[in-house]
């Protein structure tokens, strides 16, 4: 299949939804189909030979934030002409509600076209008003898949219609191999964390709490803590001051040593509290391989398969956190089988079982229908 | 001492009316400057409406018509404040402005020179009632900063009045000539 996927955001610059097209598209291009990404992109970075740059993107307010995209009618002309050569079978746009190349292509296009919704946010006024300039796009749009079920409940609500929810993929290969950093775990073990120290529902204070509990019973312990945070000496000082220099915080660290820390500690905790629809660093964590002990919220029973793929302690209990970290640490035996059940069990969520559900999409909306085109509209657009 | 009491007299009158004056000058000074605030709200309300017409005159492309709208709908209340949100809709108009051959991608389409002609003096109608405004607001701060303003609370109840800051202008810093005008 020969499919043309549009990215709205500056592809140099680090965004989920950039990440999103870019596993979607590997994984596509590894089942054996043509797969062409337009995106915004400053002419001199390097672009995977499946990318082409739609120019560079303008910083402009939007939504009360500074965003990069793609508009004008410069951007129009470039859509129509990687459309008209492309000669794809289906067009995948994503975040179509944003002004910039999504749009666009919906505008210039006809054909089979599938749309992806990532976020939730609810811009119904504003569409309102320009509704008959973004409706002609809109409507010409044959299949939505949104990302949660958040973000499927703001398109009915918004824009109204349906949409099929495929939630994002993991891609585990990127996970399974890492060095560890330098010294660690180390002989007295280590657990790891990763995720926004300071908002609660990821659950660090009770982490915080349990090491109260295993710190002076494990003299060698260490806690390894990744991820961005407003105050670290405020983190720092809710440890007692004995244990402080045992709880290594790193900040906000790259893809690369992120990876590099799930491989860095003998257990790794997802202690949240509440508010995750899936879980992805604790997946992430699944496809490093690295034995797991999360709460037993629901989100976690389920990509844990209720625990055989990890350890599970009732959410928010510190004590018997400390009781199952513990258990985990004194039996390498029962860590070699949580992390090869963890590996069988994330493979459900790999990319490659994503990518064939989008798939279905692309295969239910070409039925029936001719090759992507361009139509008149923006034709006025040299 | 008839002399003396001539001189108290005419000292405590003139001094009454100093003060009255310096008060009189003062309440004039606030009224114009809520003169000057009308004025400013009224252009950037011009503003406001004439770009909102530009994003859905249909001469743009779907995305900078989509842009423009939601700039405009940021400026009608919400969440941000007043000055960020008329500076959002600055630069948004001048992302849409300061591309390369803007004016030429638009030549013969019908009223486009117009309502393009027409967001440029609204912007510029913006520029010089901001101007107005805070050099109206810098001398009542001054006037009320004097000290005899001060002890005998000439400015009675009015609190000062704050400056208005935005970006408001639609050309491009490393750009040279205006847009237009």
């Amino acid at each position: 299949m020969k499919i043309g996927i549009t990215c709205p955001y500056s592809w140099d610059v680090p965004g989920g939804v950039q990440q999103h097209i870019r596993d979607l598209a590997e994984a596509l291009i590894d089942e054996g189909h043509e797969v062409s990404v337009i995106s915004p992109a400053d002419d001199d970075t390097p672009l995977p030979p499946y990318v082409i740059g739609a120019g560079r993107a303008v910083p402009v307010p939007y939504n009360g934030s500074v965003a990069r995209l793609s508009f004008g009618f410069l951007s129009v002309s470039r859509v129509r002409r990687w459309i008209k050569e492309g000669g794809f079978d289906v067009l995948h746009v994503h975040e179509p509600e944003i002004p910039s190349l999504s749009l666009l292509a919906c505008w210039v296009a006809s054909g089979p076209i599938v749309a992806t919704f990532h976020t939730a946010i609810p811009r119904s006024r504003v569409l309102l008003v320009t509704y008959p300039v973004v409706r002609t796009g809109l409507e010409k749009i044959n299949g939505r898949i949104a990302v949660s079920e958040a973000a499927r409940t703001t398109l009915v609500e918004h824009i109204g219609g349906d949409a099929v929810v495929i939630p994002n993929g993991v891609a585990t290969r990127r996970y399974r191999k890492a060095d560890p950093l330098p010294g660690w775990p180390g002989p007295g073990g280590a657990i790891g964390f990763l995720g926004r120290l300071e908002e609660p529902r990821k659950g660090l204070p009770v982490l915080l709490k349990a090491f109260e509990i295993l710190g002076p019973q494990r003299p060698g312990l260490r806690l390894l803590i990744a991820g961005p945070a407003a105050d670290p000496g405020e983190v720092l000082h809710r440890v007692p001051a004995g244990l402080r220099d045992r709880v290594v915080l790193l900040g906000q660290v790259s893809e690369e040593d992120k990876v590099r820390v799930l491989h860095s500690v003998d257990v790794f905790c997802s202690p949240n509290t509440g508010g995750e629809s899936f879980g992805i660093v604790t997946a992430e964590a699944m496809a490093a391989g690295v034995p797991i002990v999360g709460s037993d919220i629901e989100a976690f029973q389920q990509v844990l398969r209720g625990g055989e793929a990890g350890e599970l302690f009732a959410t928010g209990d510190a004590a018997d956190l400390a009781r199952a970290a513990g258990r985990l640490l004194d039996d390498p035996a029962r860590r070699a089988a949580l992390s090869a059940a963890a590996l069988a069990a994330v493979a459900d969520y790999d990319w490659s079982v994503v990518a064939r559900a989008v798939l279905s999409v692309y295969e239910t909306v070409v039925l029936g229908s001719t090759q992507v085109a361009v139509t008149a509209s923006g034709s006025e657009f040299p | 001492m008839i002399t003396d009491i001539v001189i108290i007299v005419a000292a405590a009158l003139f001094i009454g009316v100093y003060v009255s004056w310096r008060a009189g000058r003062i309440d004039r000074l606030h009224a114009r400057v809520d003169m000057a605030r009308a004025a400013l709200d009224a252009t950037l309300l011009r503003r406001s409406s004439v770009a909102l017409e530009l994003a859905t005159s249909g001469l743009l492309d779907p995305a900078t018509s989509l842009l423009l709208a939601g700039a405009v709908h940021g400026t009608r209340g919400g969440d941000r404040p007043r000055d960020l949100a008329e500076s959002d809709l600055t630069r948004a108009l001048r992302a849409v402005f300061s591309q390369p051959d803007f004016r030429a991608s638009l030549n013969g389409k019908e009223g486009a020179d117009e309502l393009l002609a027409e967001v440029e003096v609204a912007a510029h109608q913006v520029f010089l009632a901001r101007k107005f405004y805070n050099d109206v607001v810098a001398a009542t701060r001054e006037a009320r900063r004097r000290p005899l303003a001060r002890v005998l609370r000439l400015s009675g109840r009015a609190s000062a009045p704050e400056f208005f800051e935005m970006d408001d202008s639609l050309v491009a810093e490393s750009s040279g000539a205006p847009l237009g005008l």
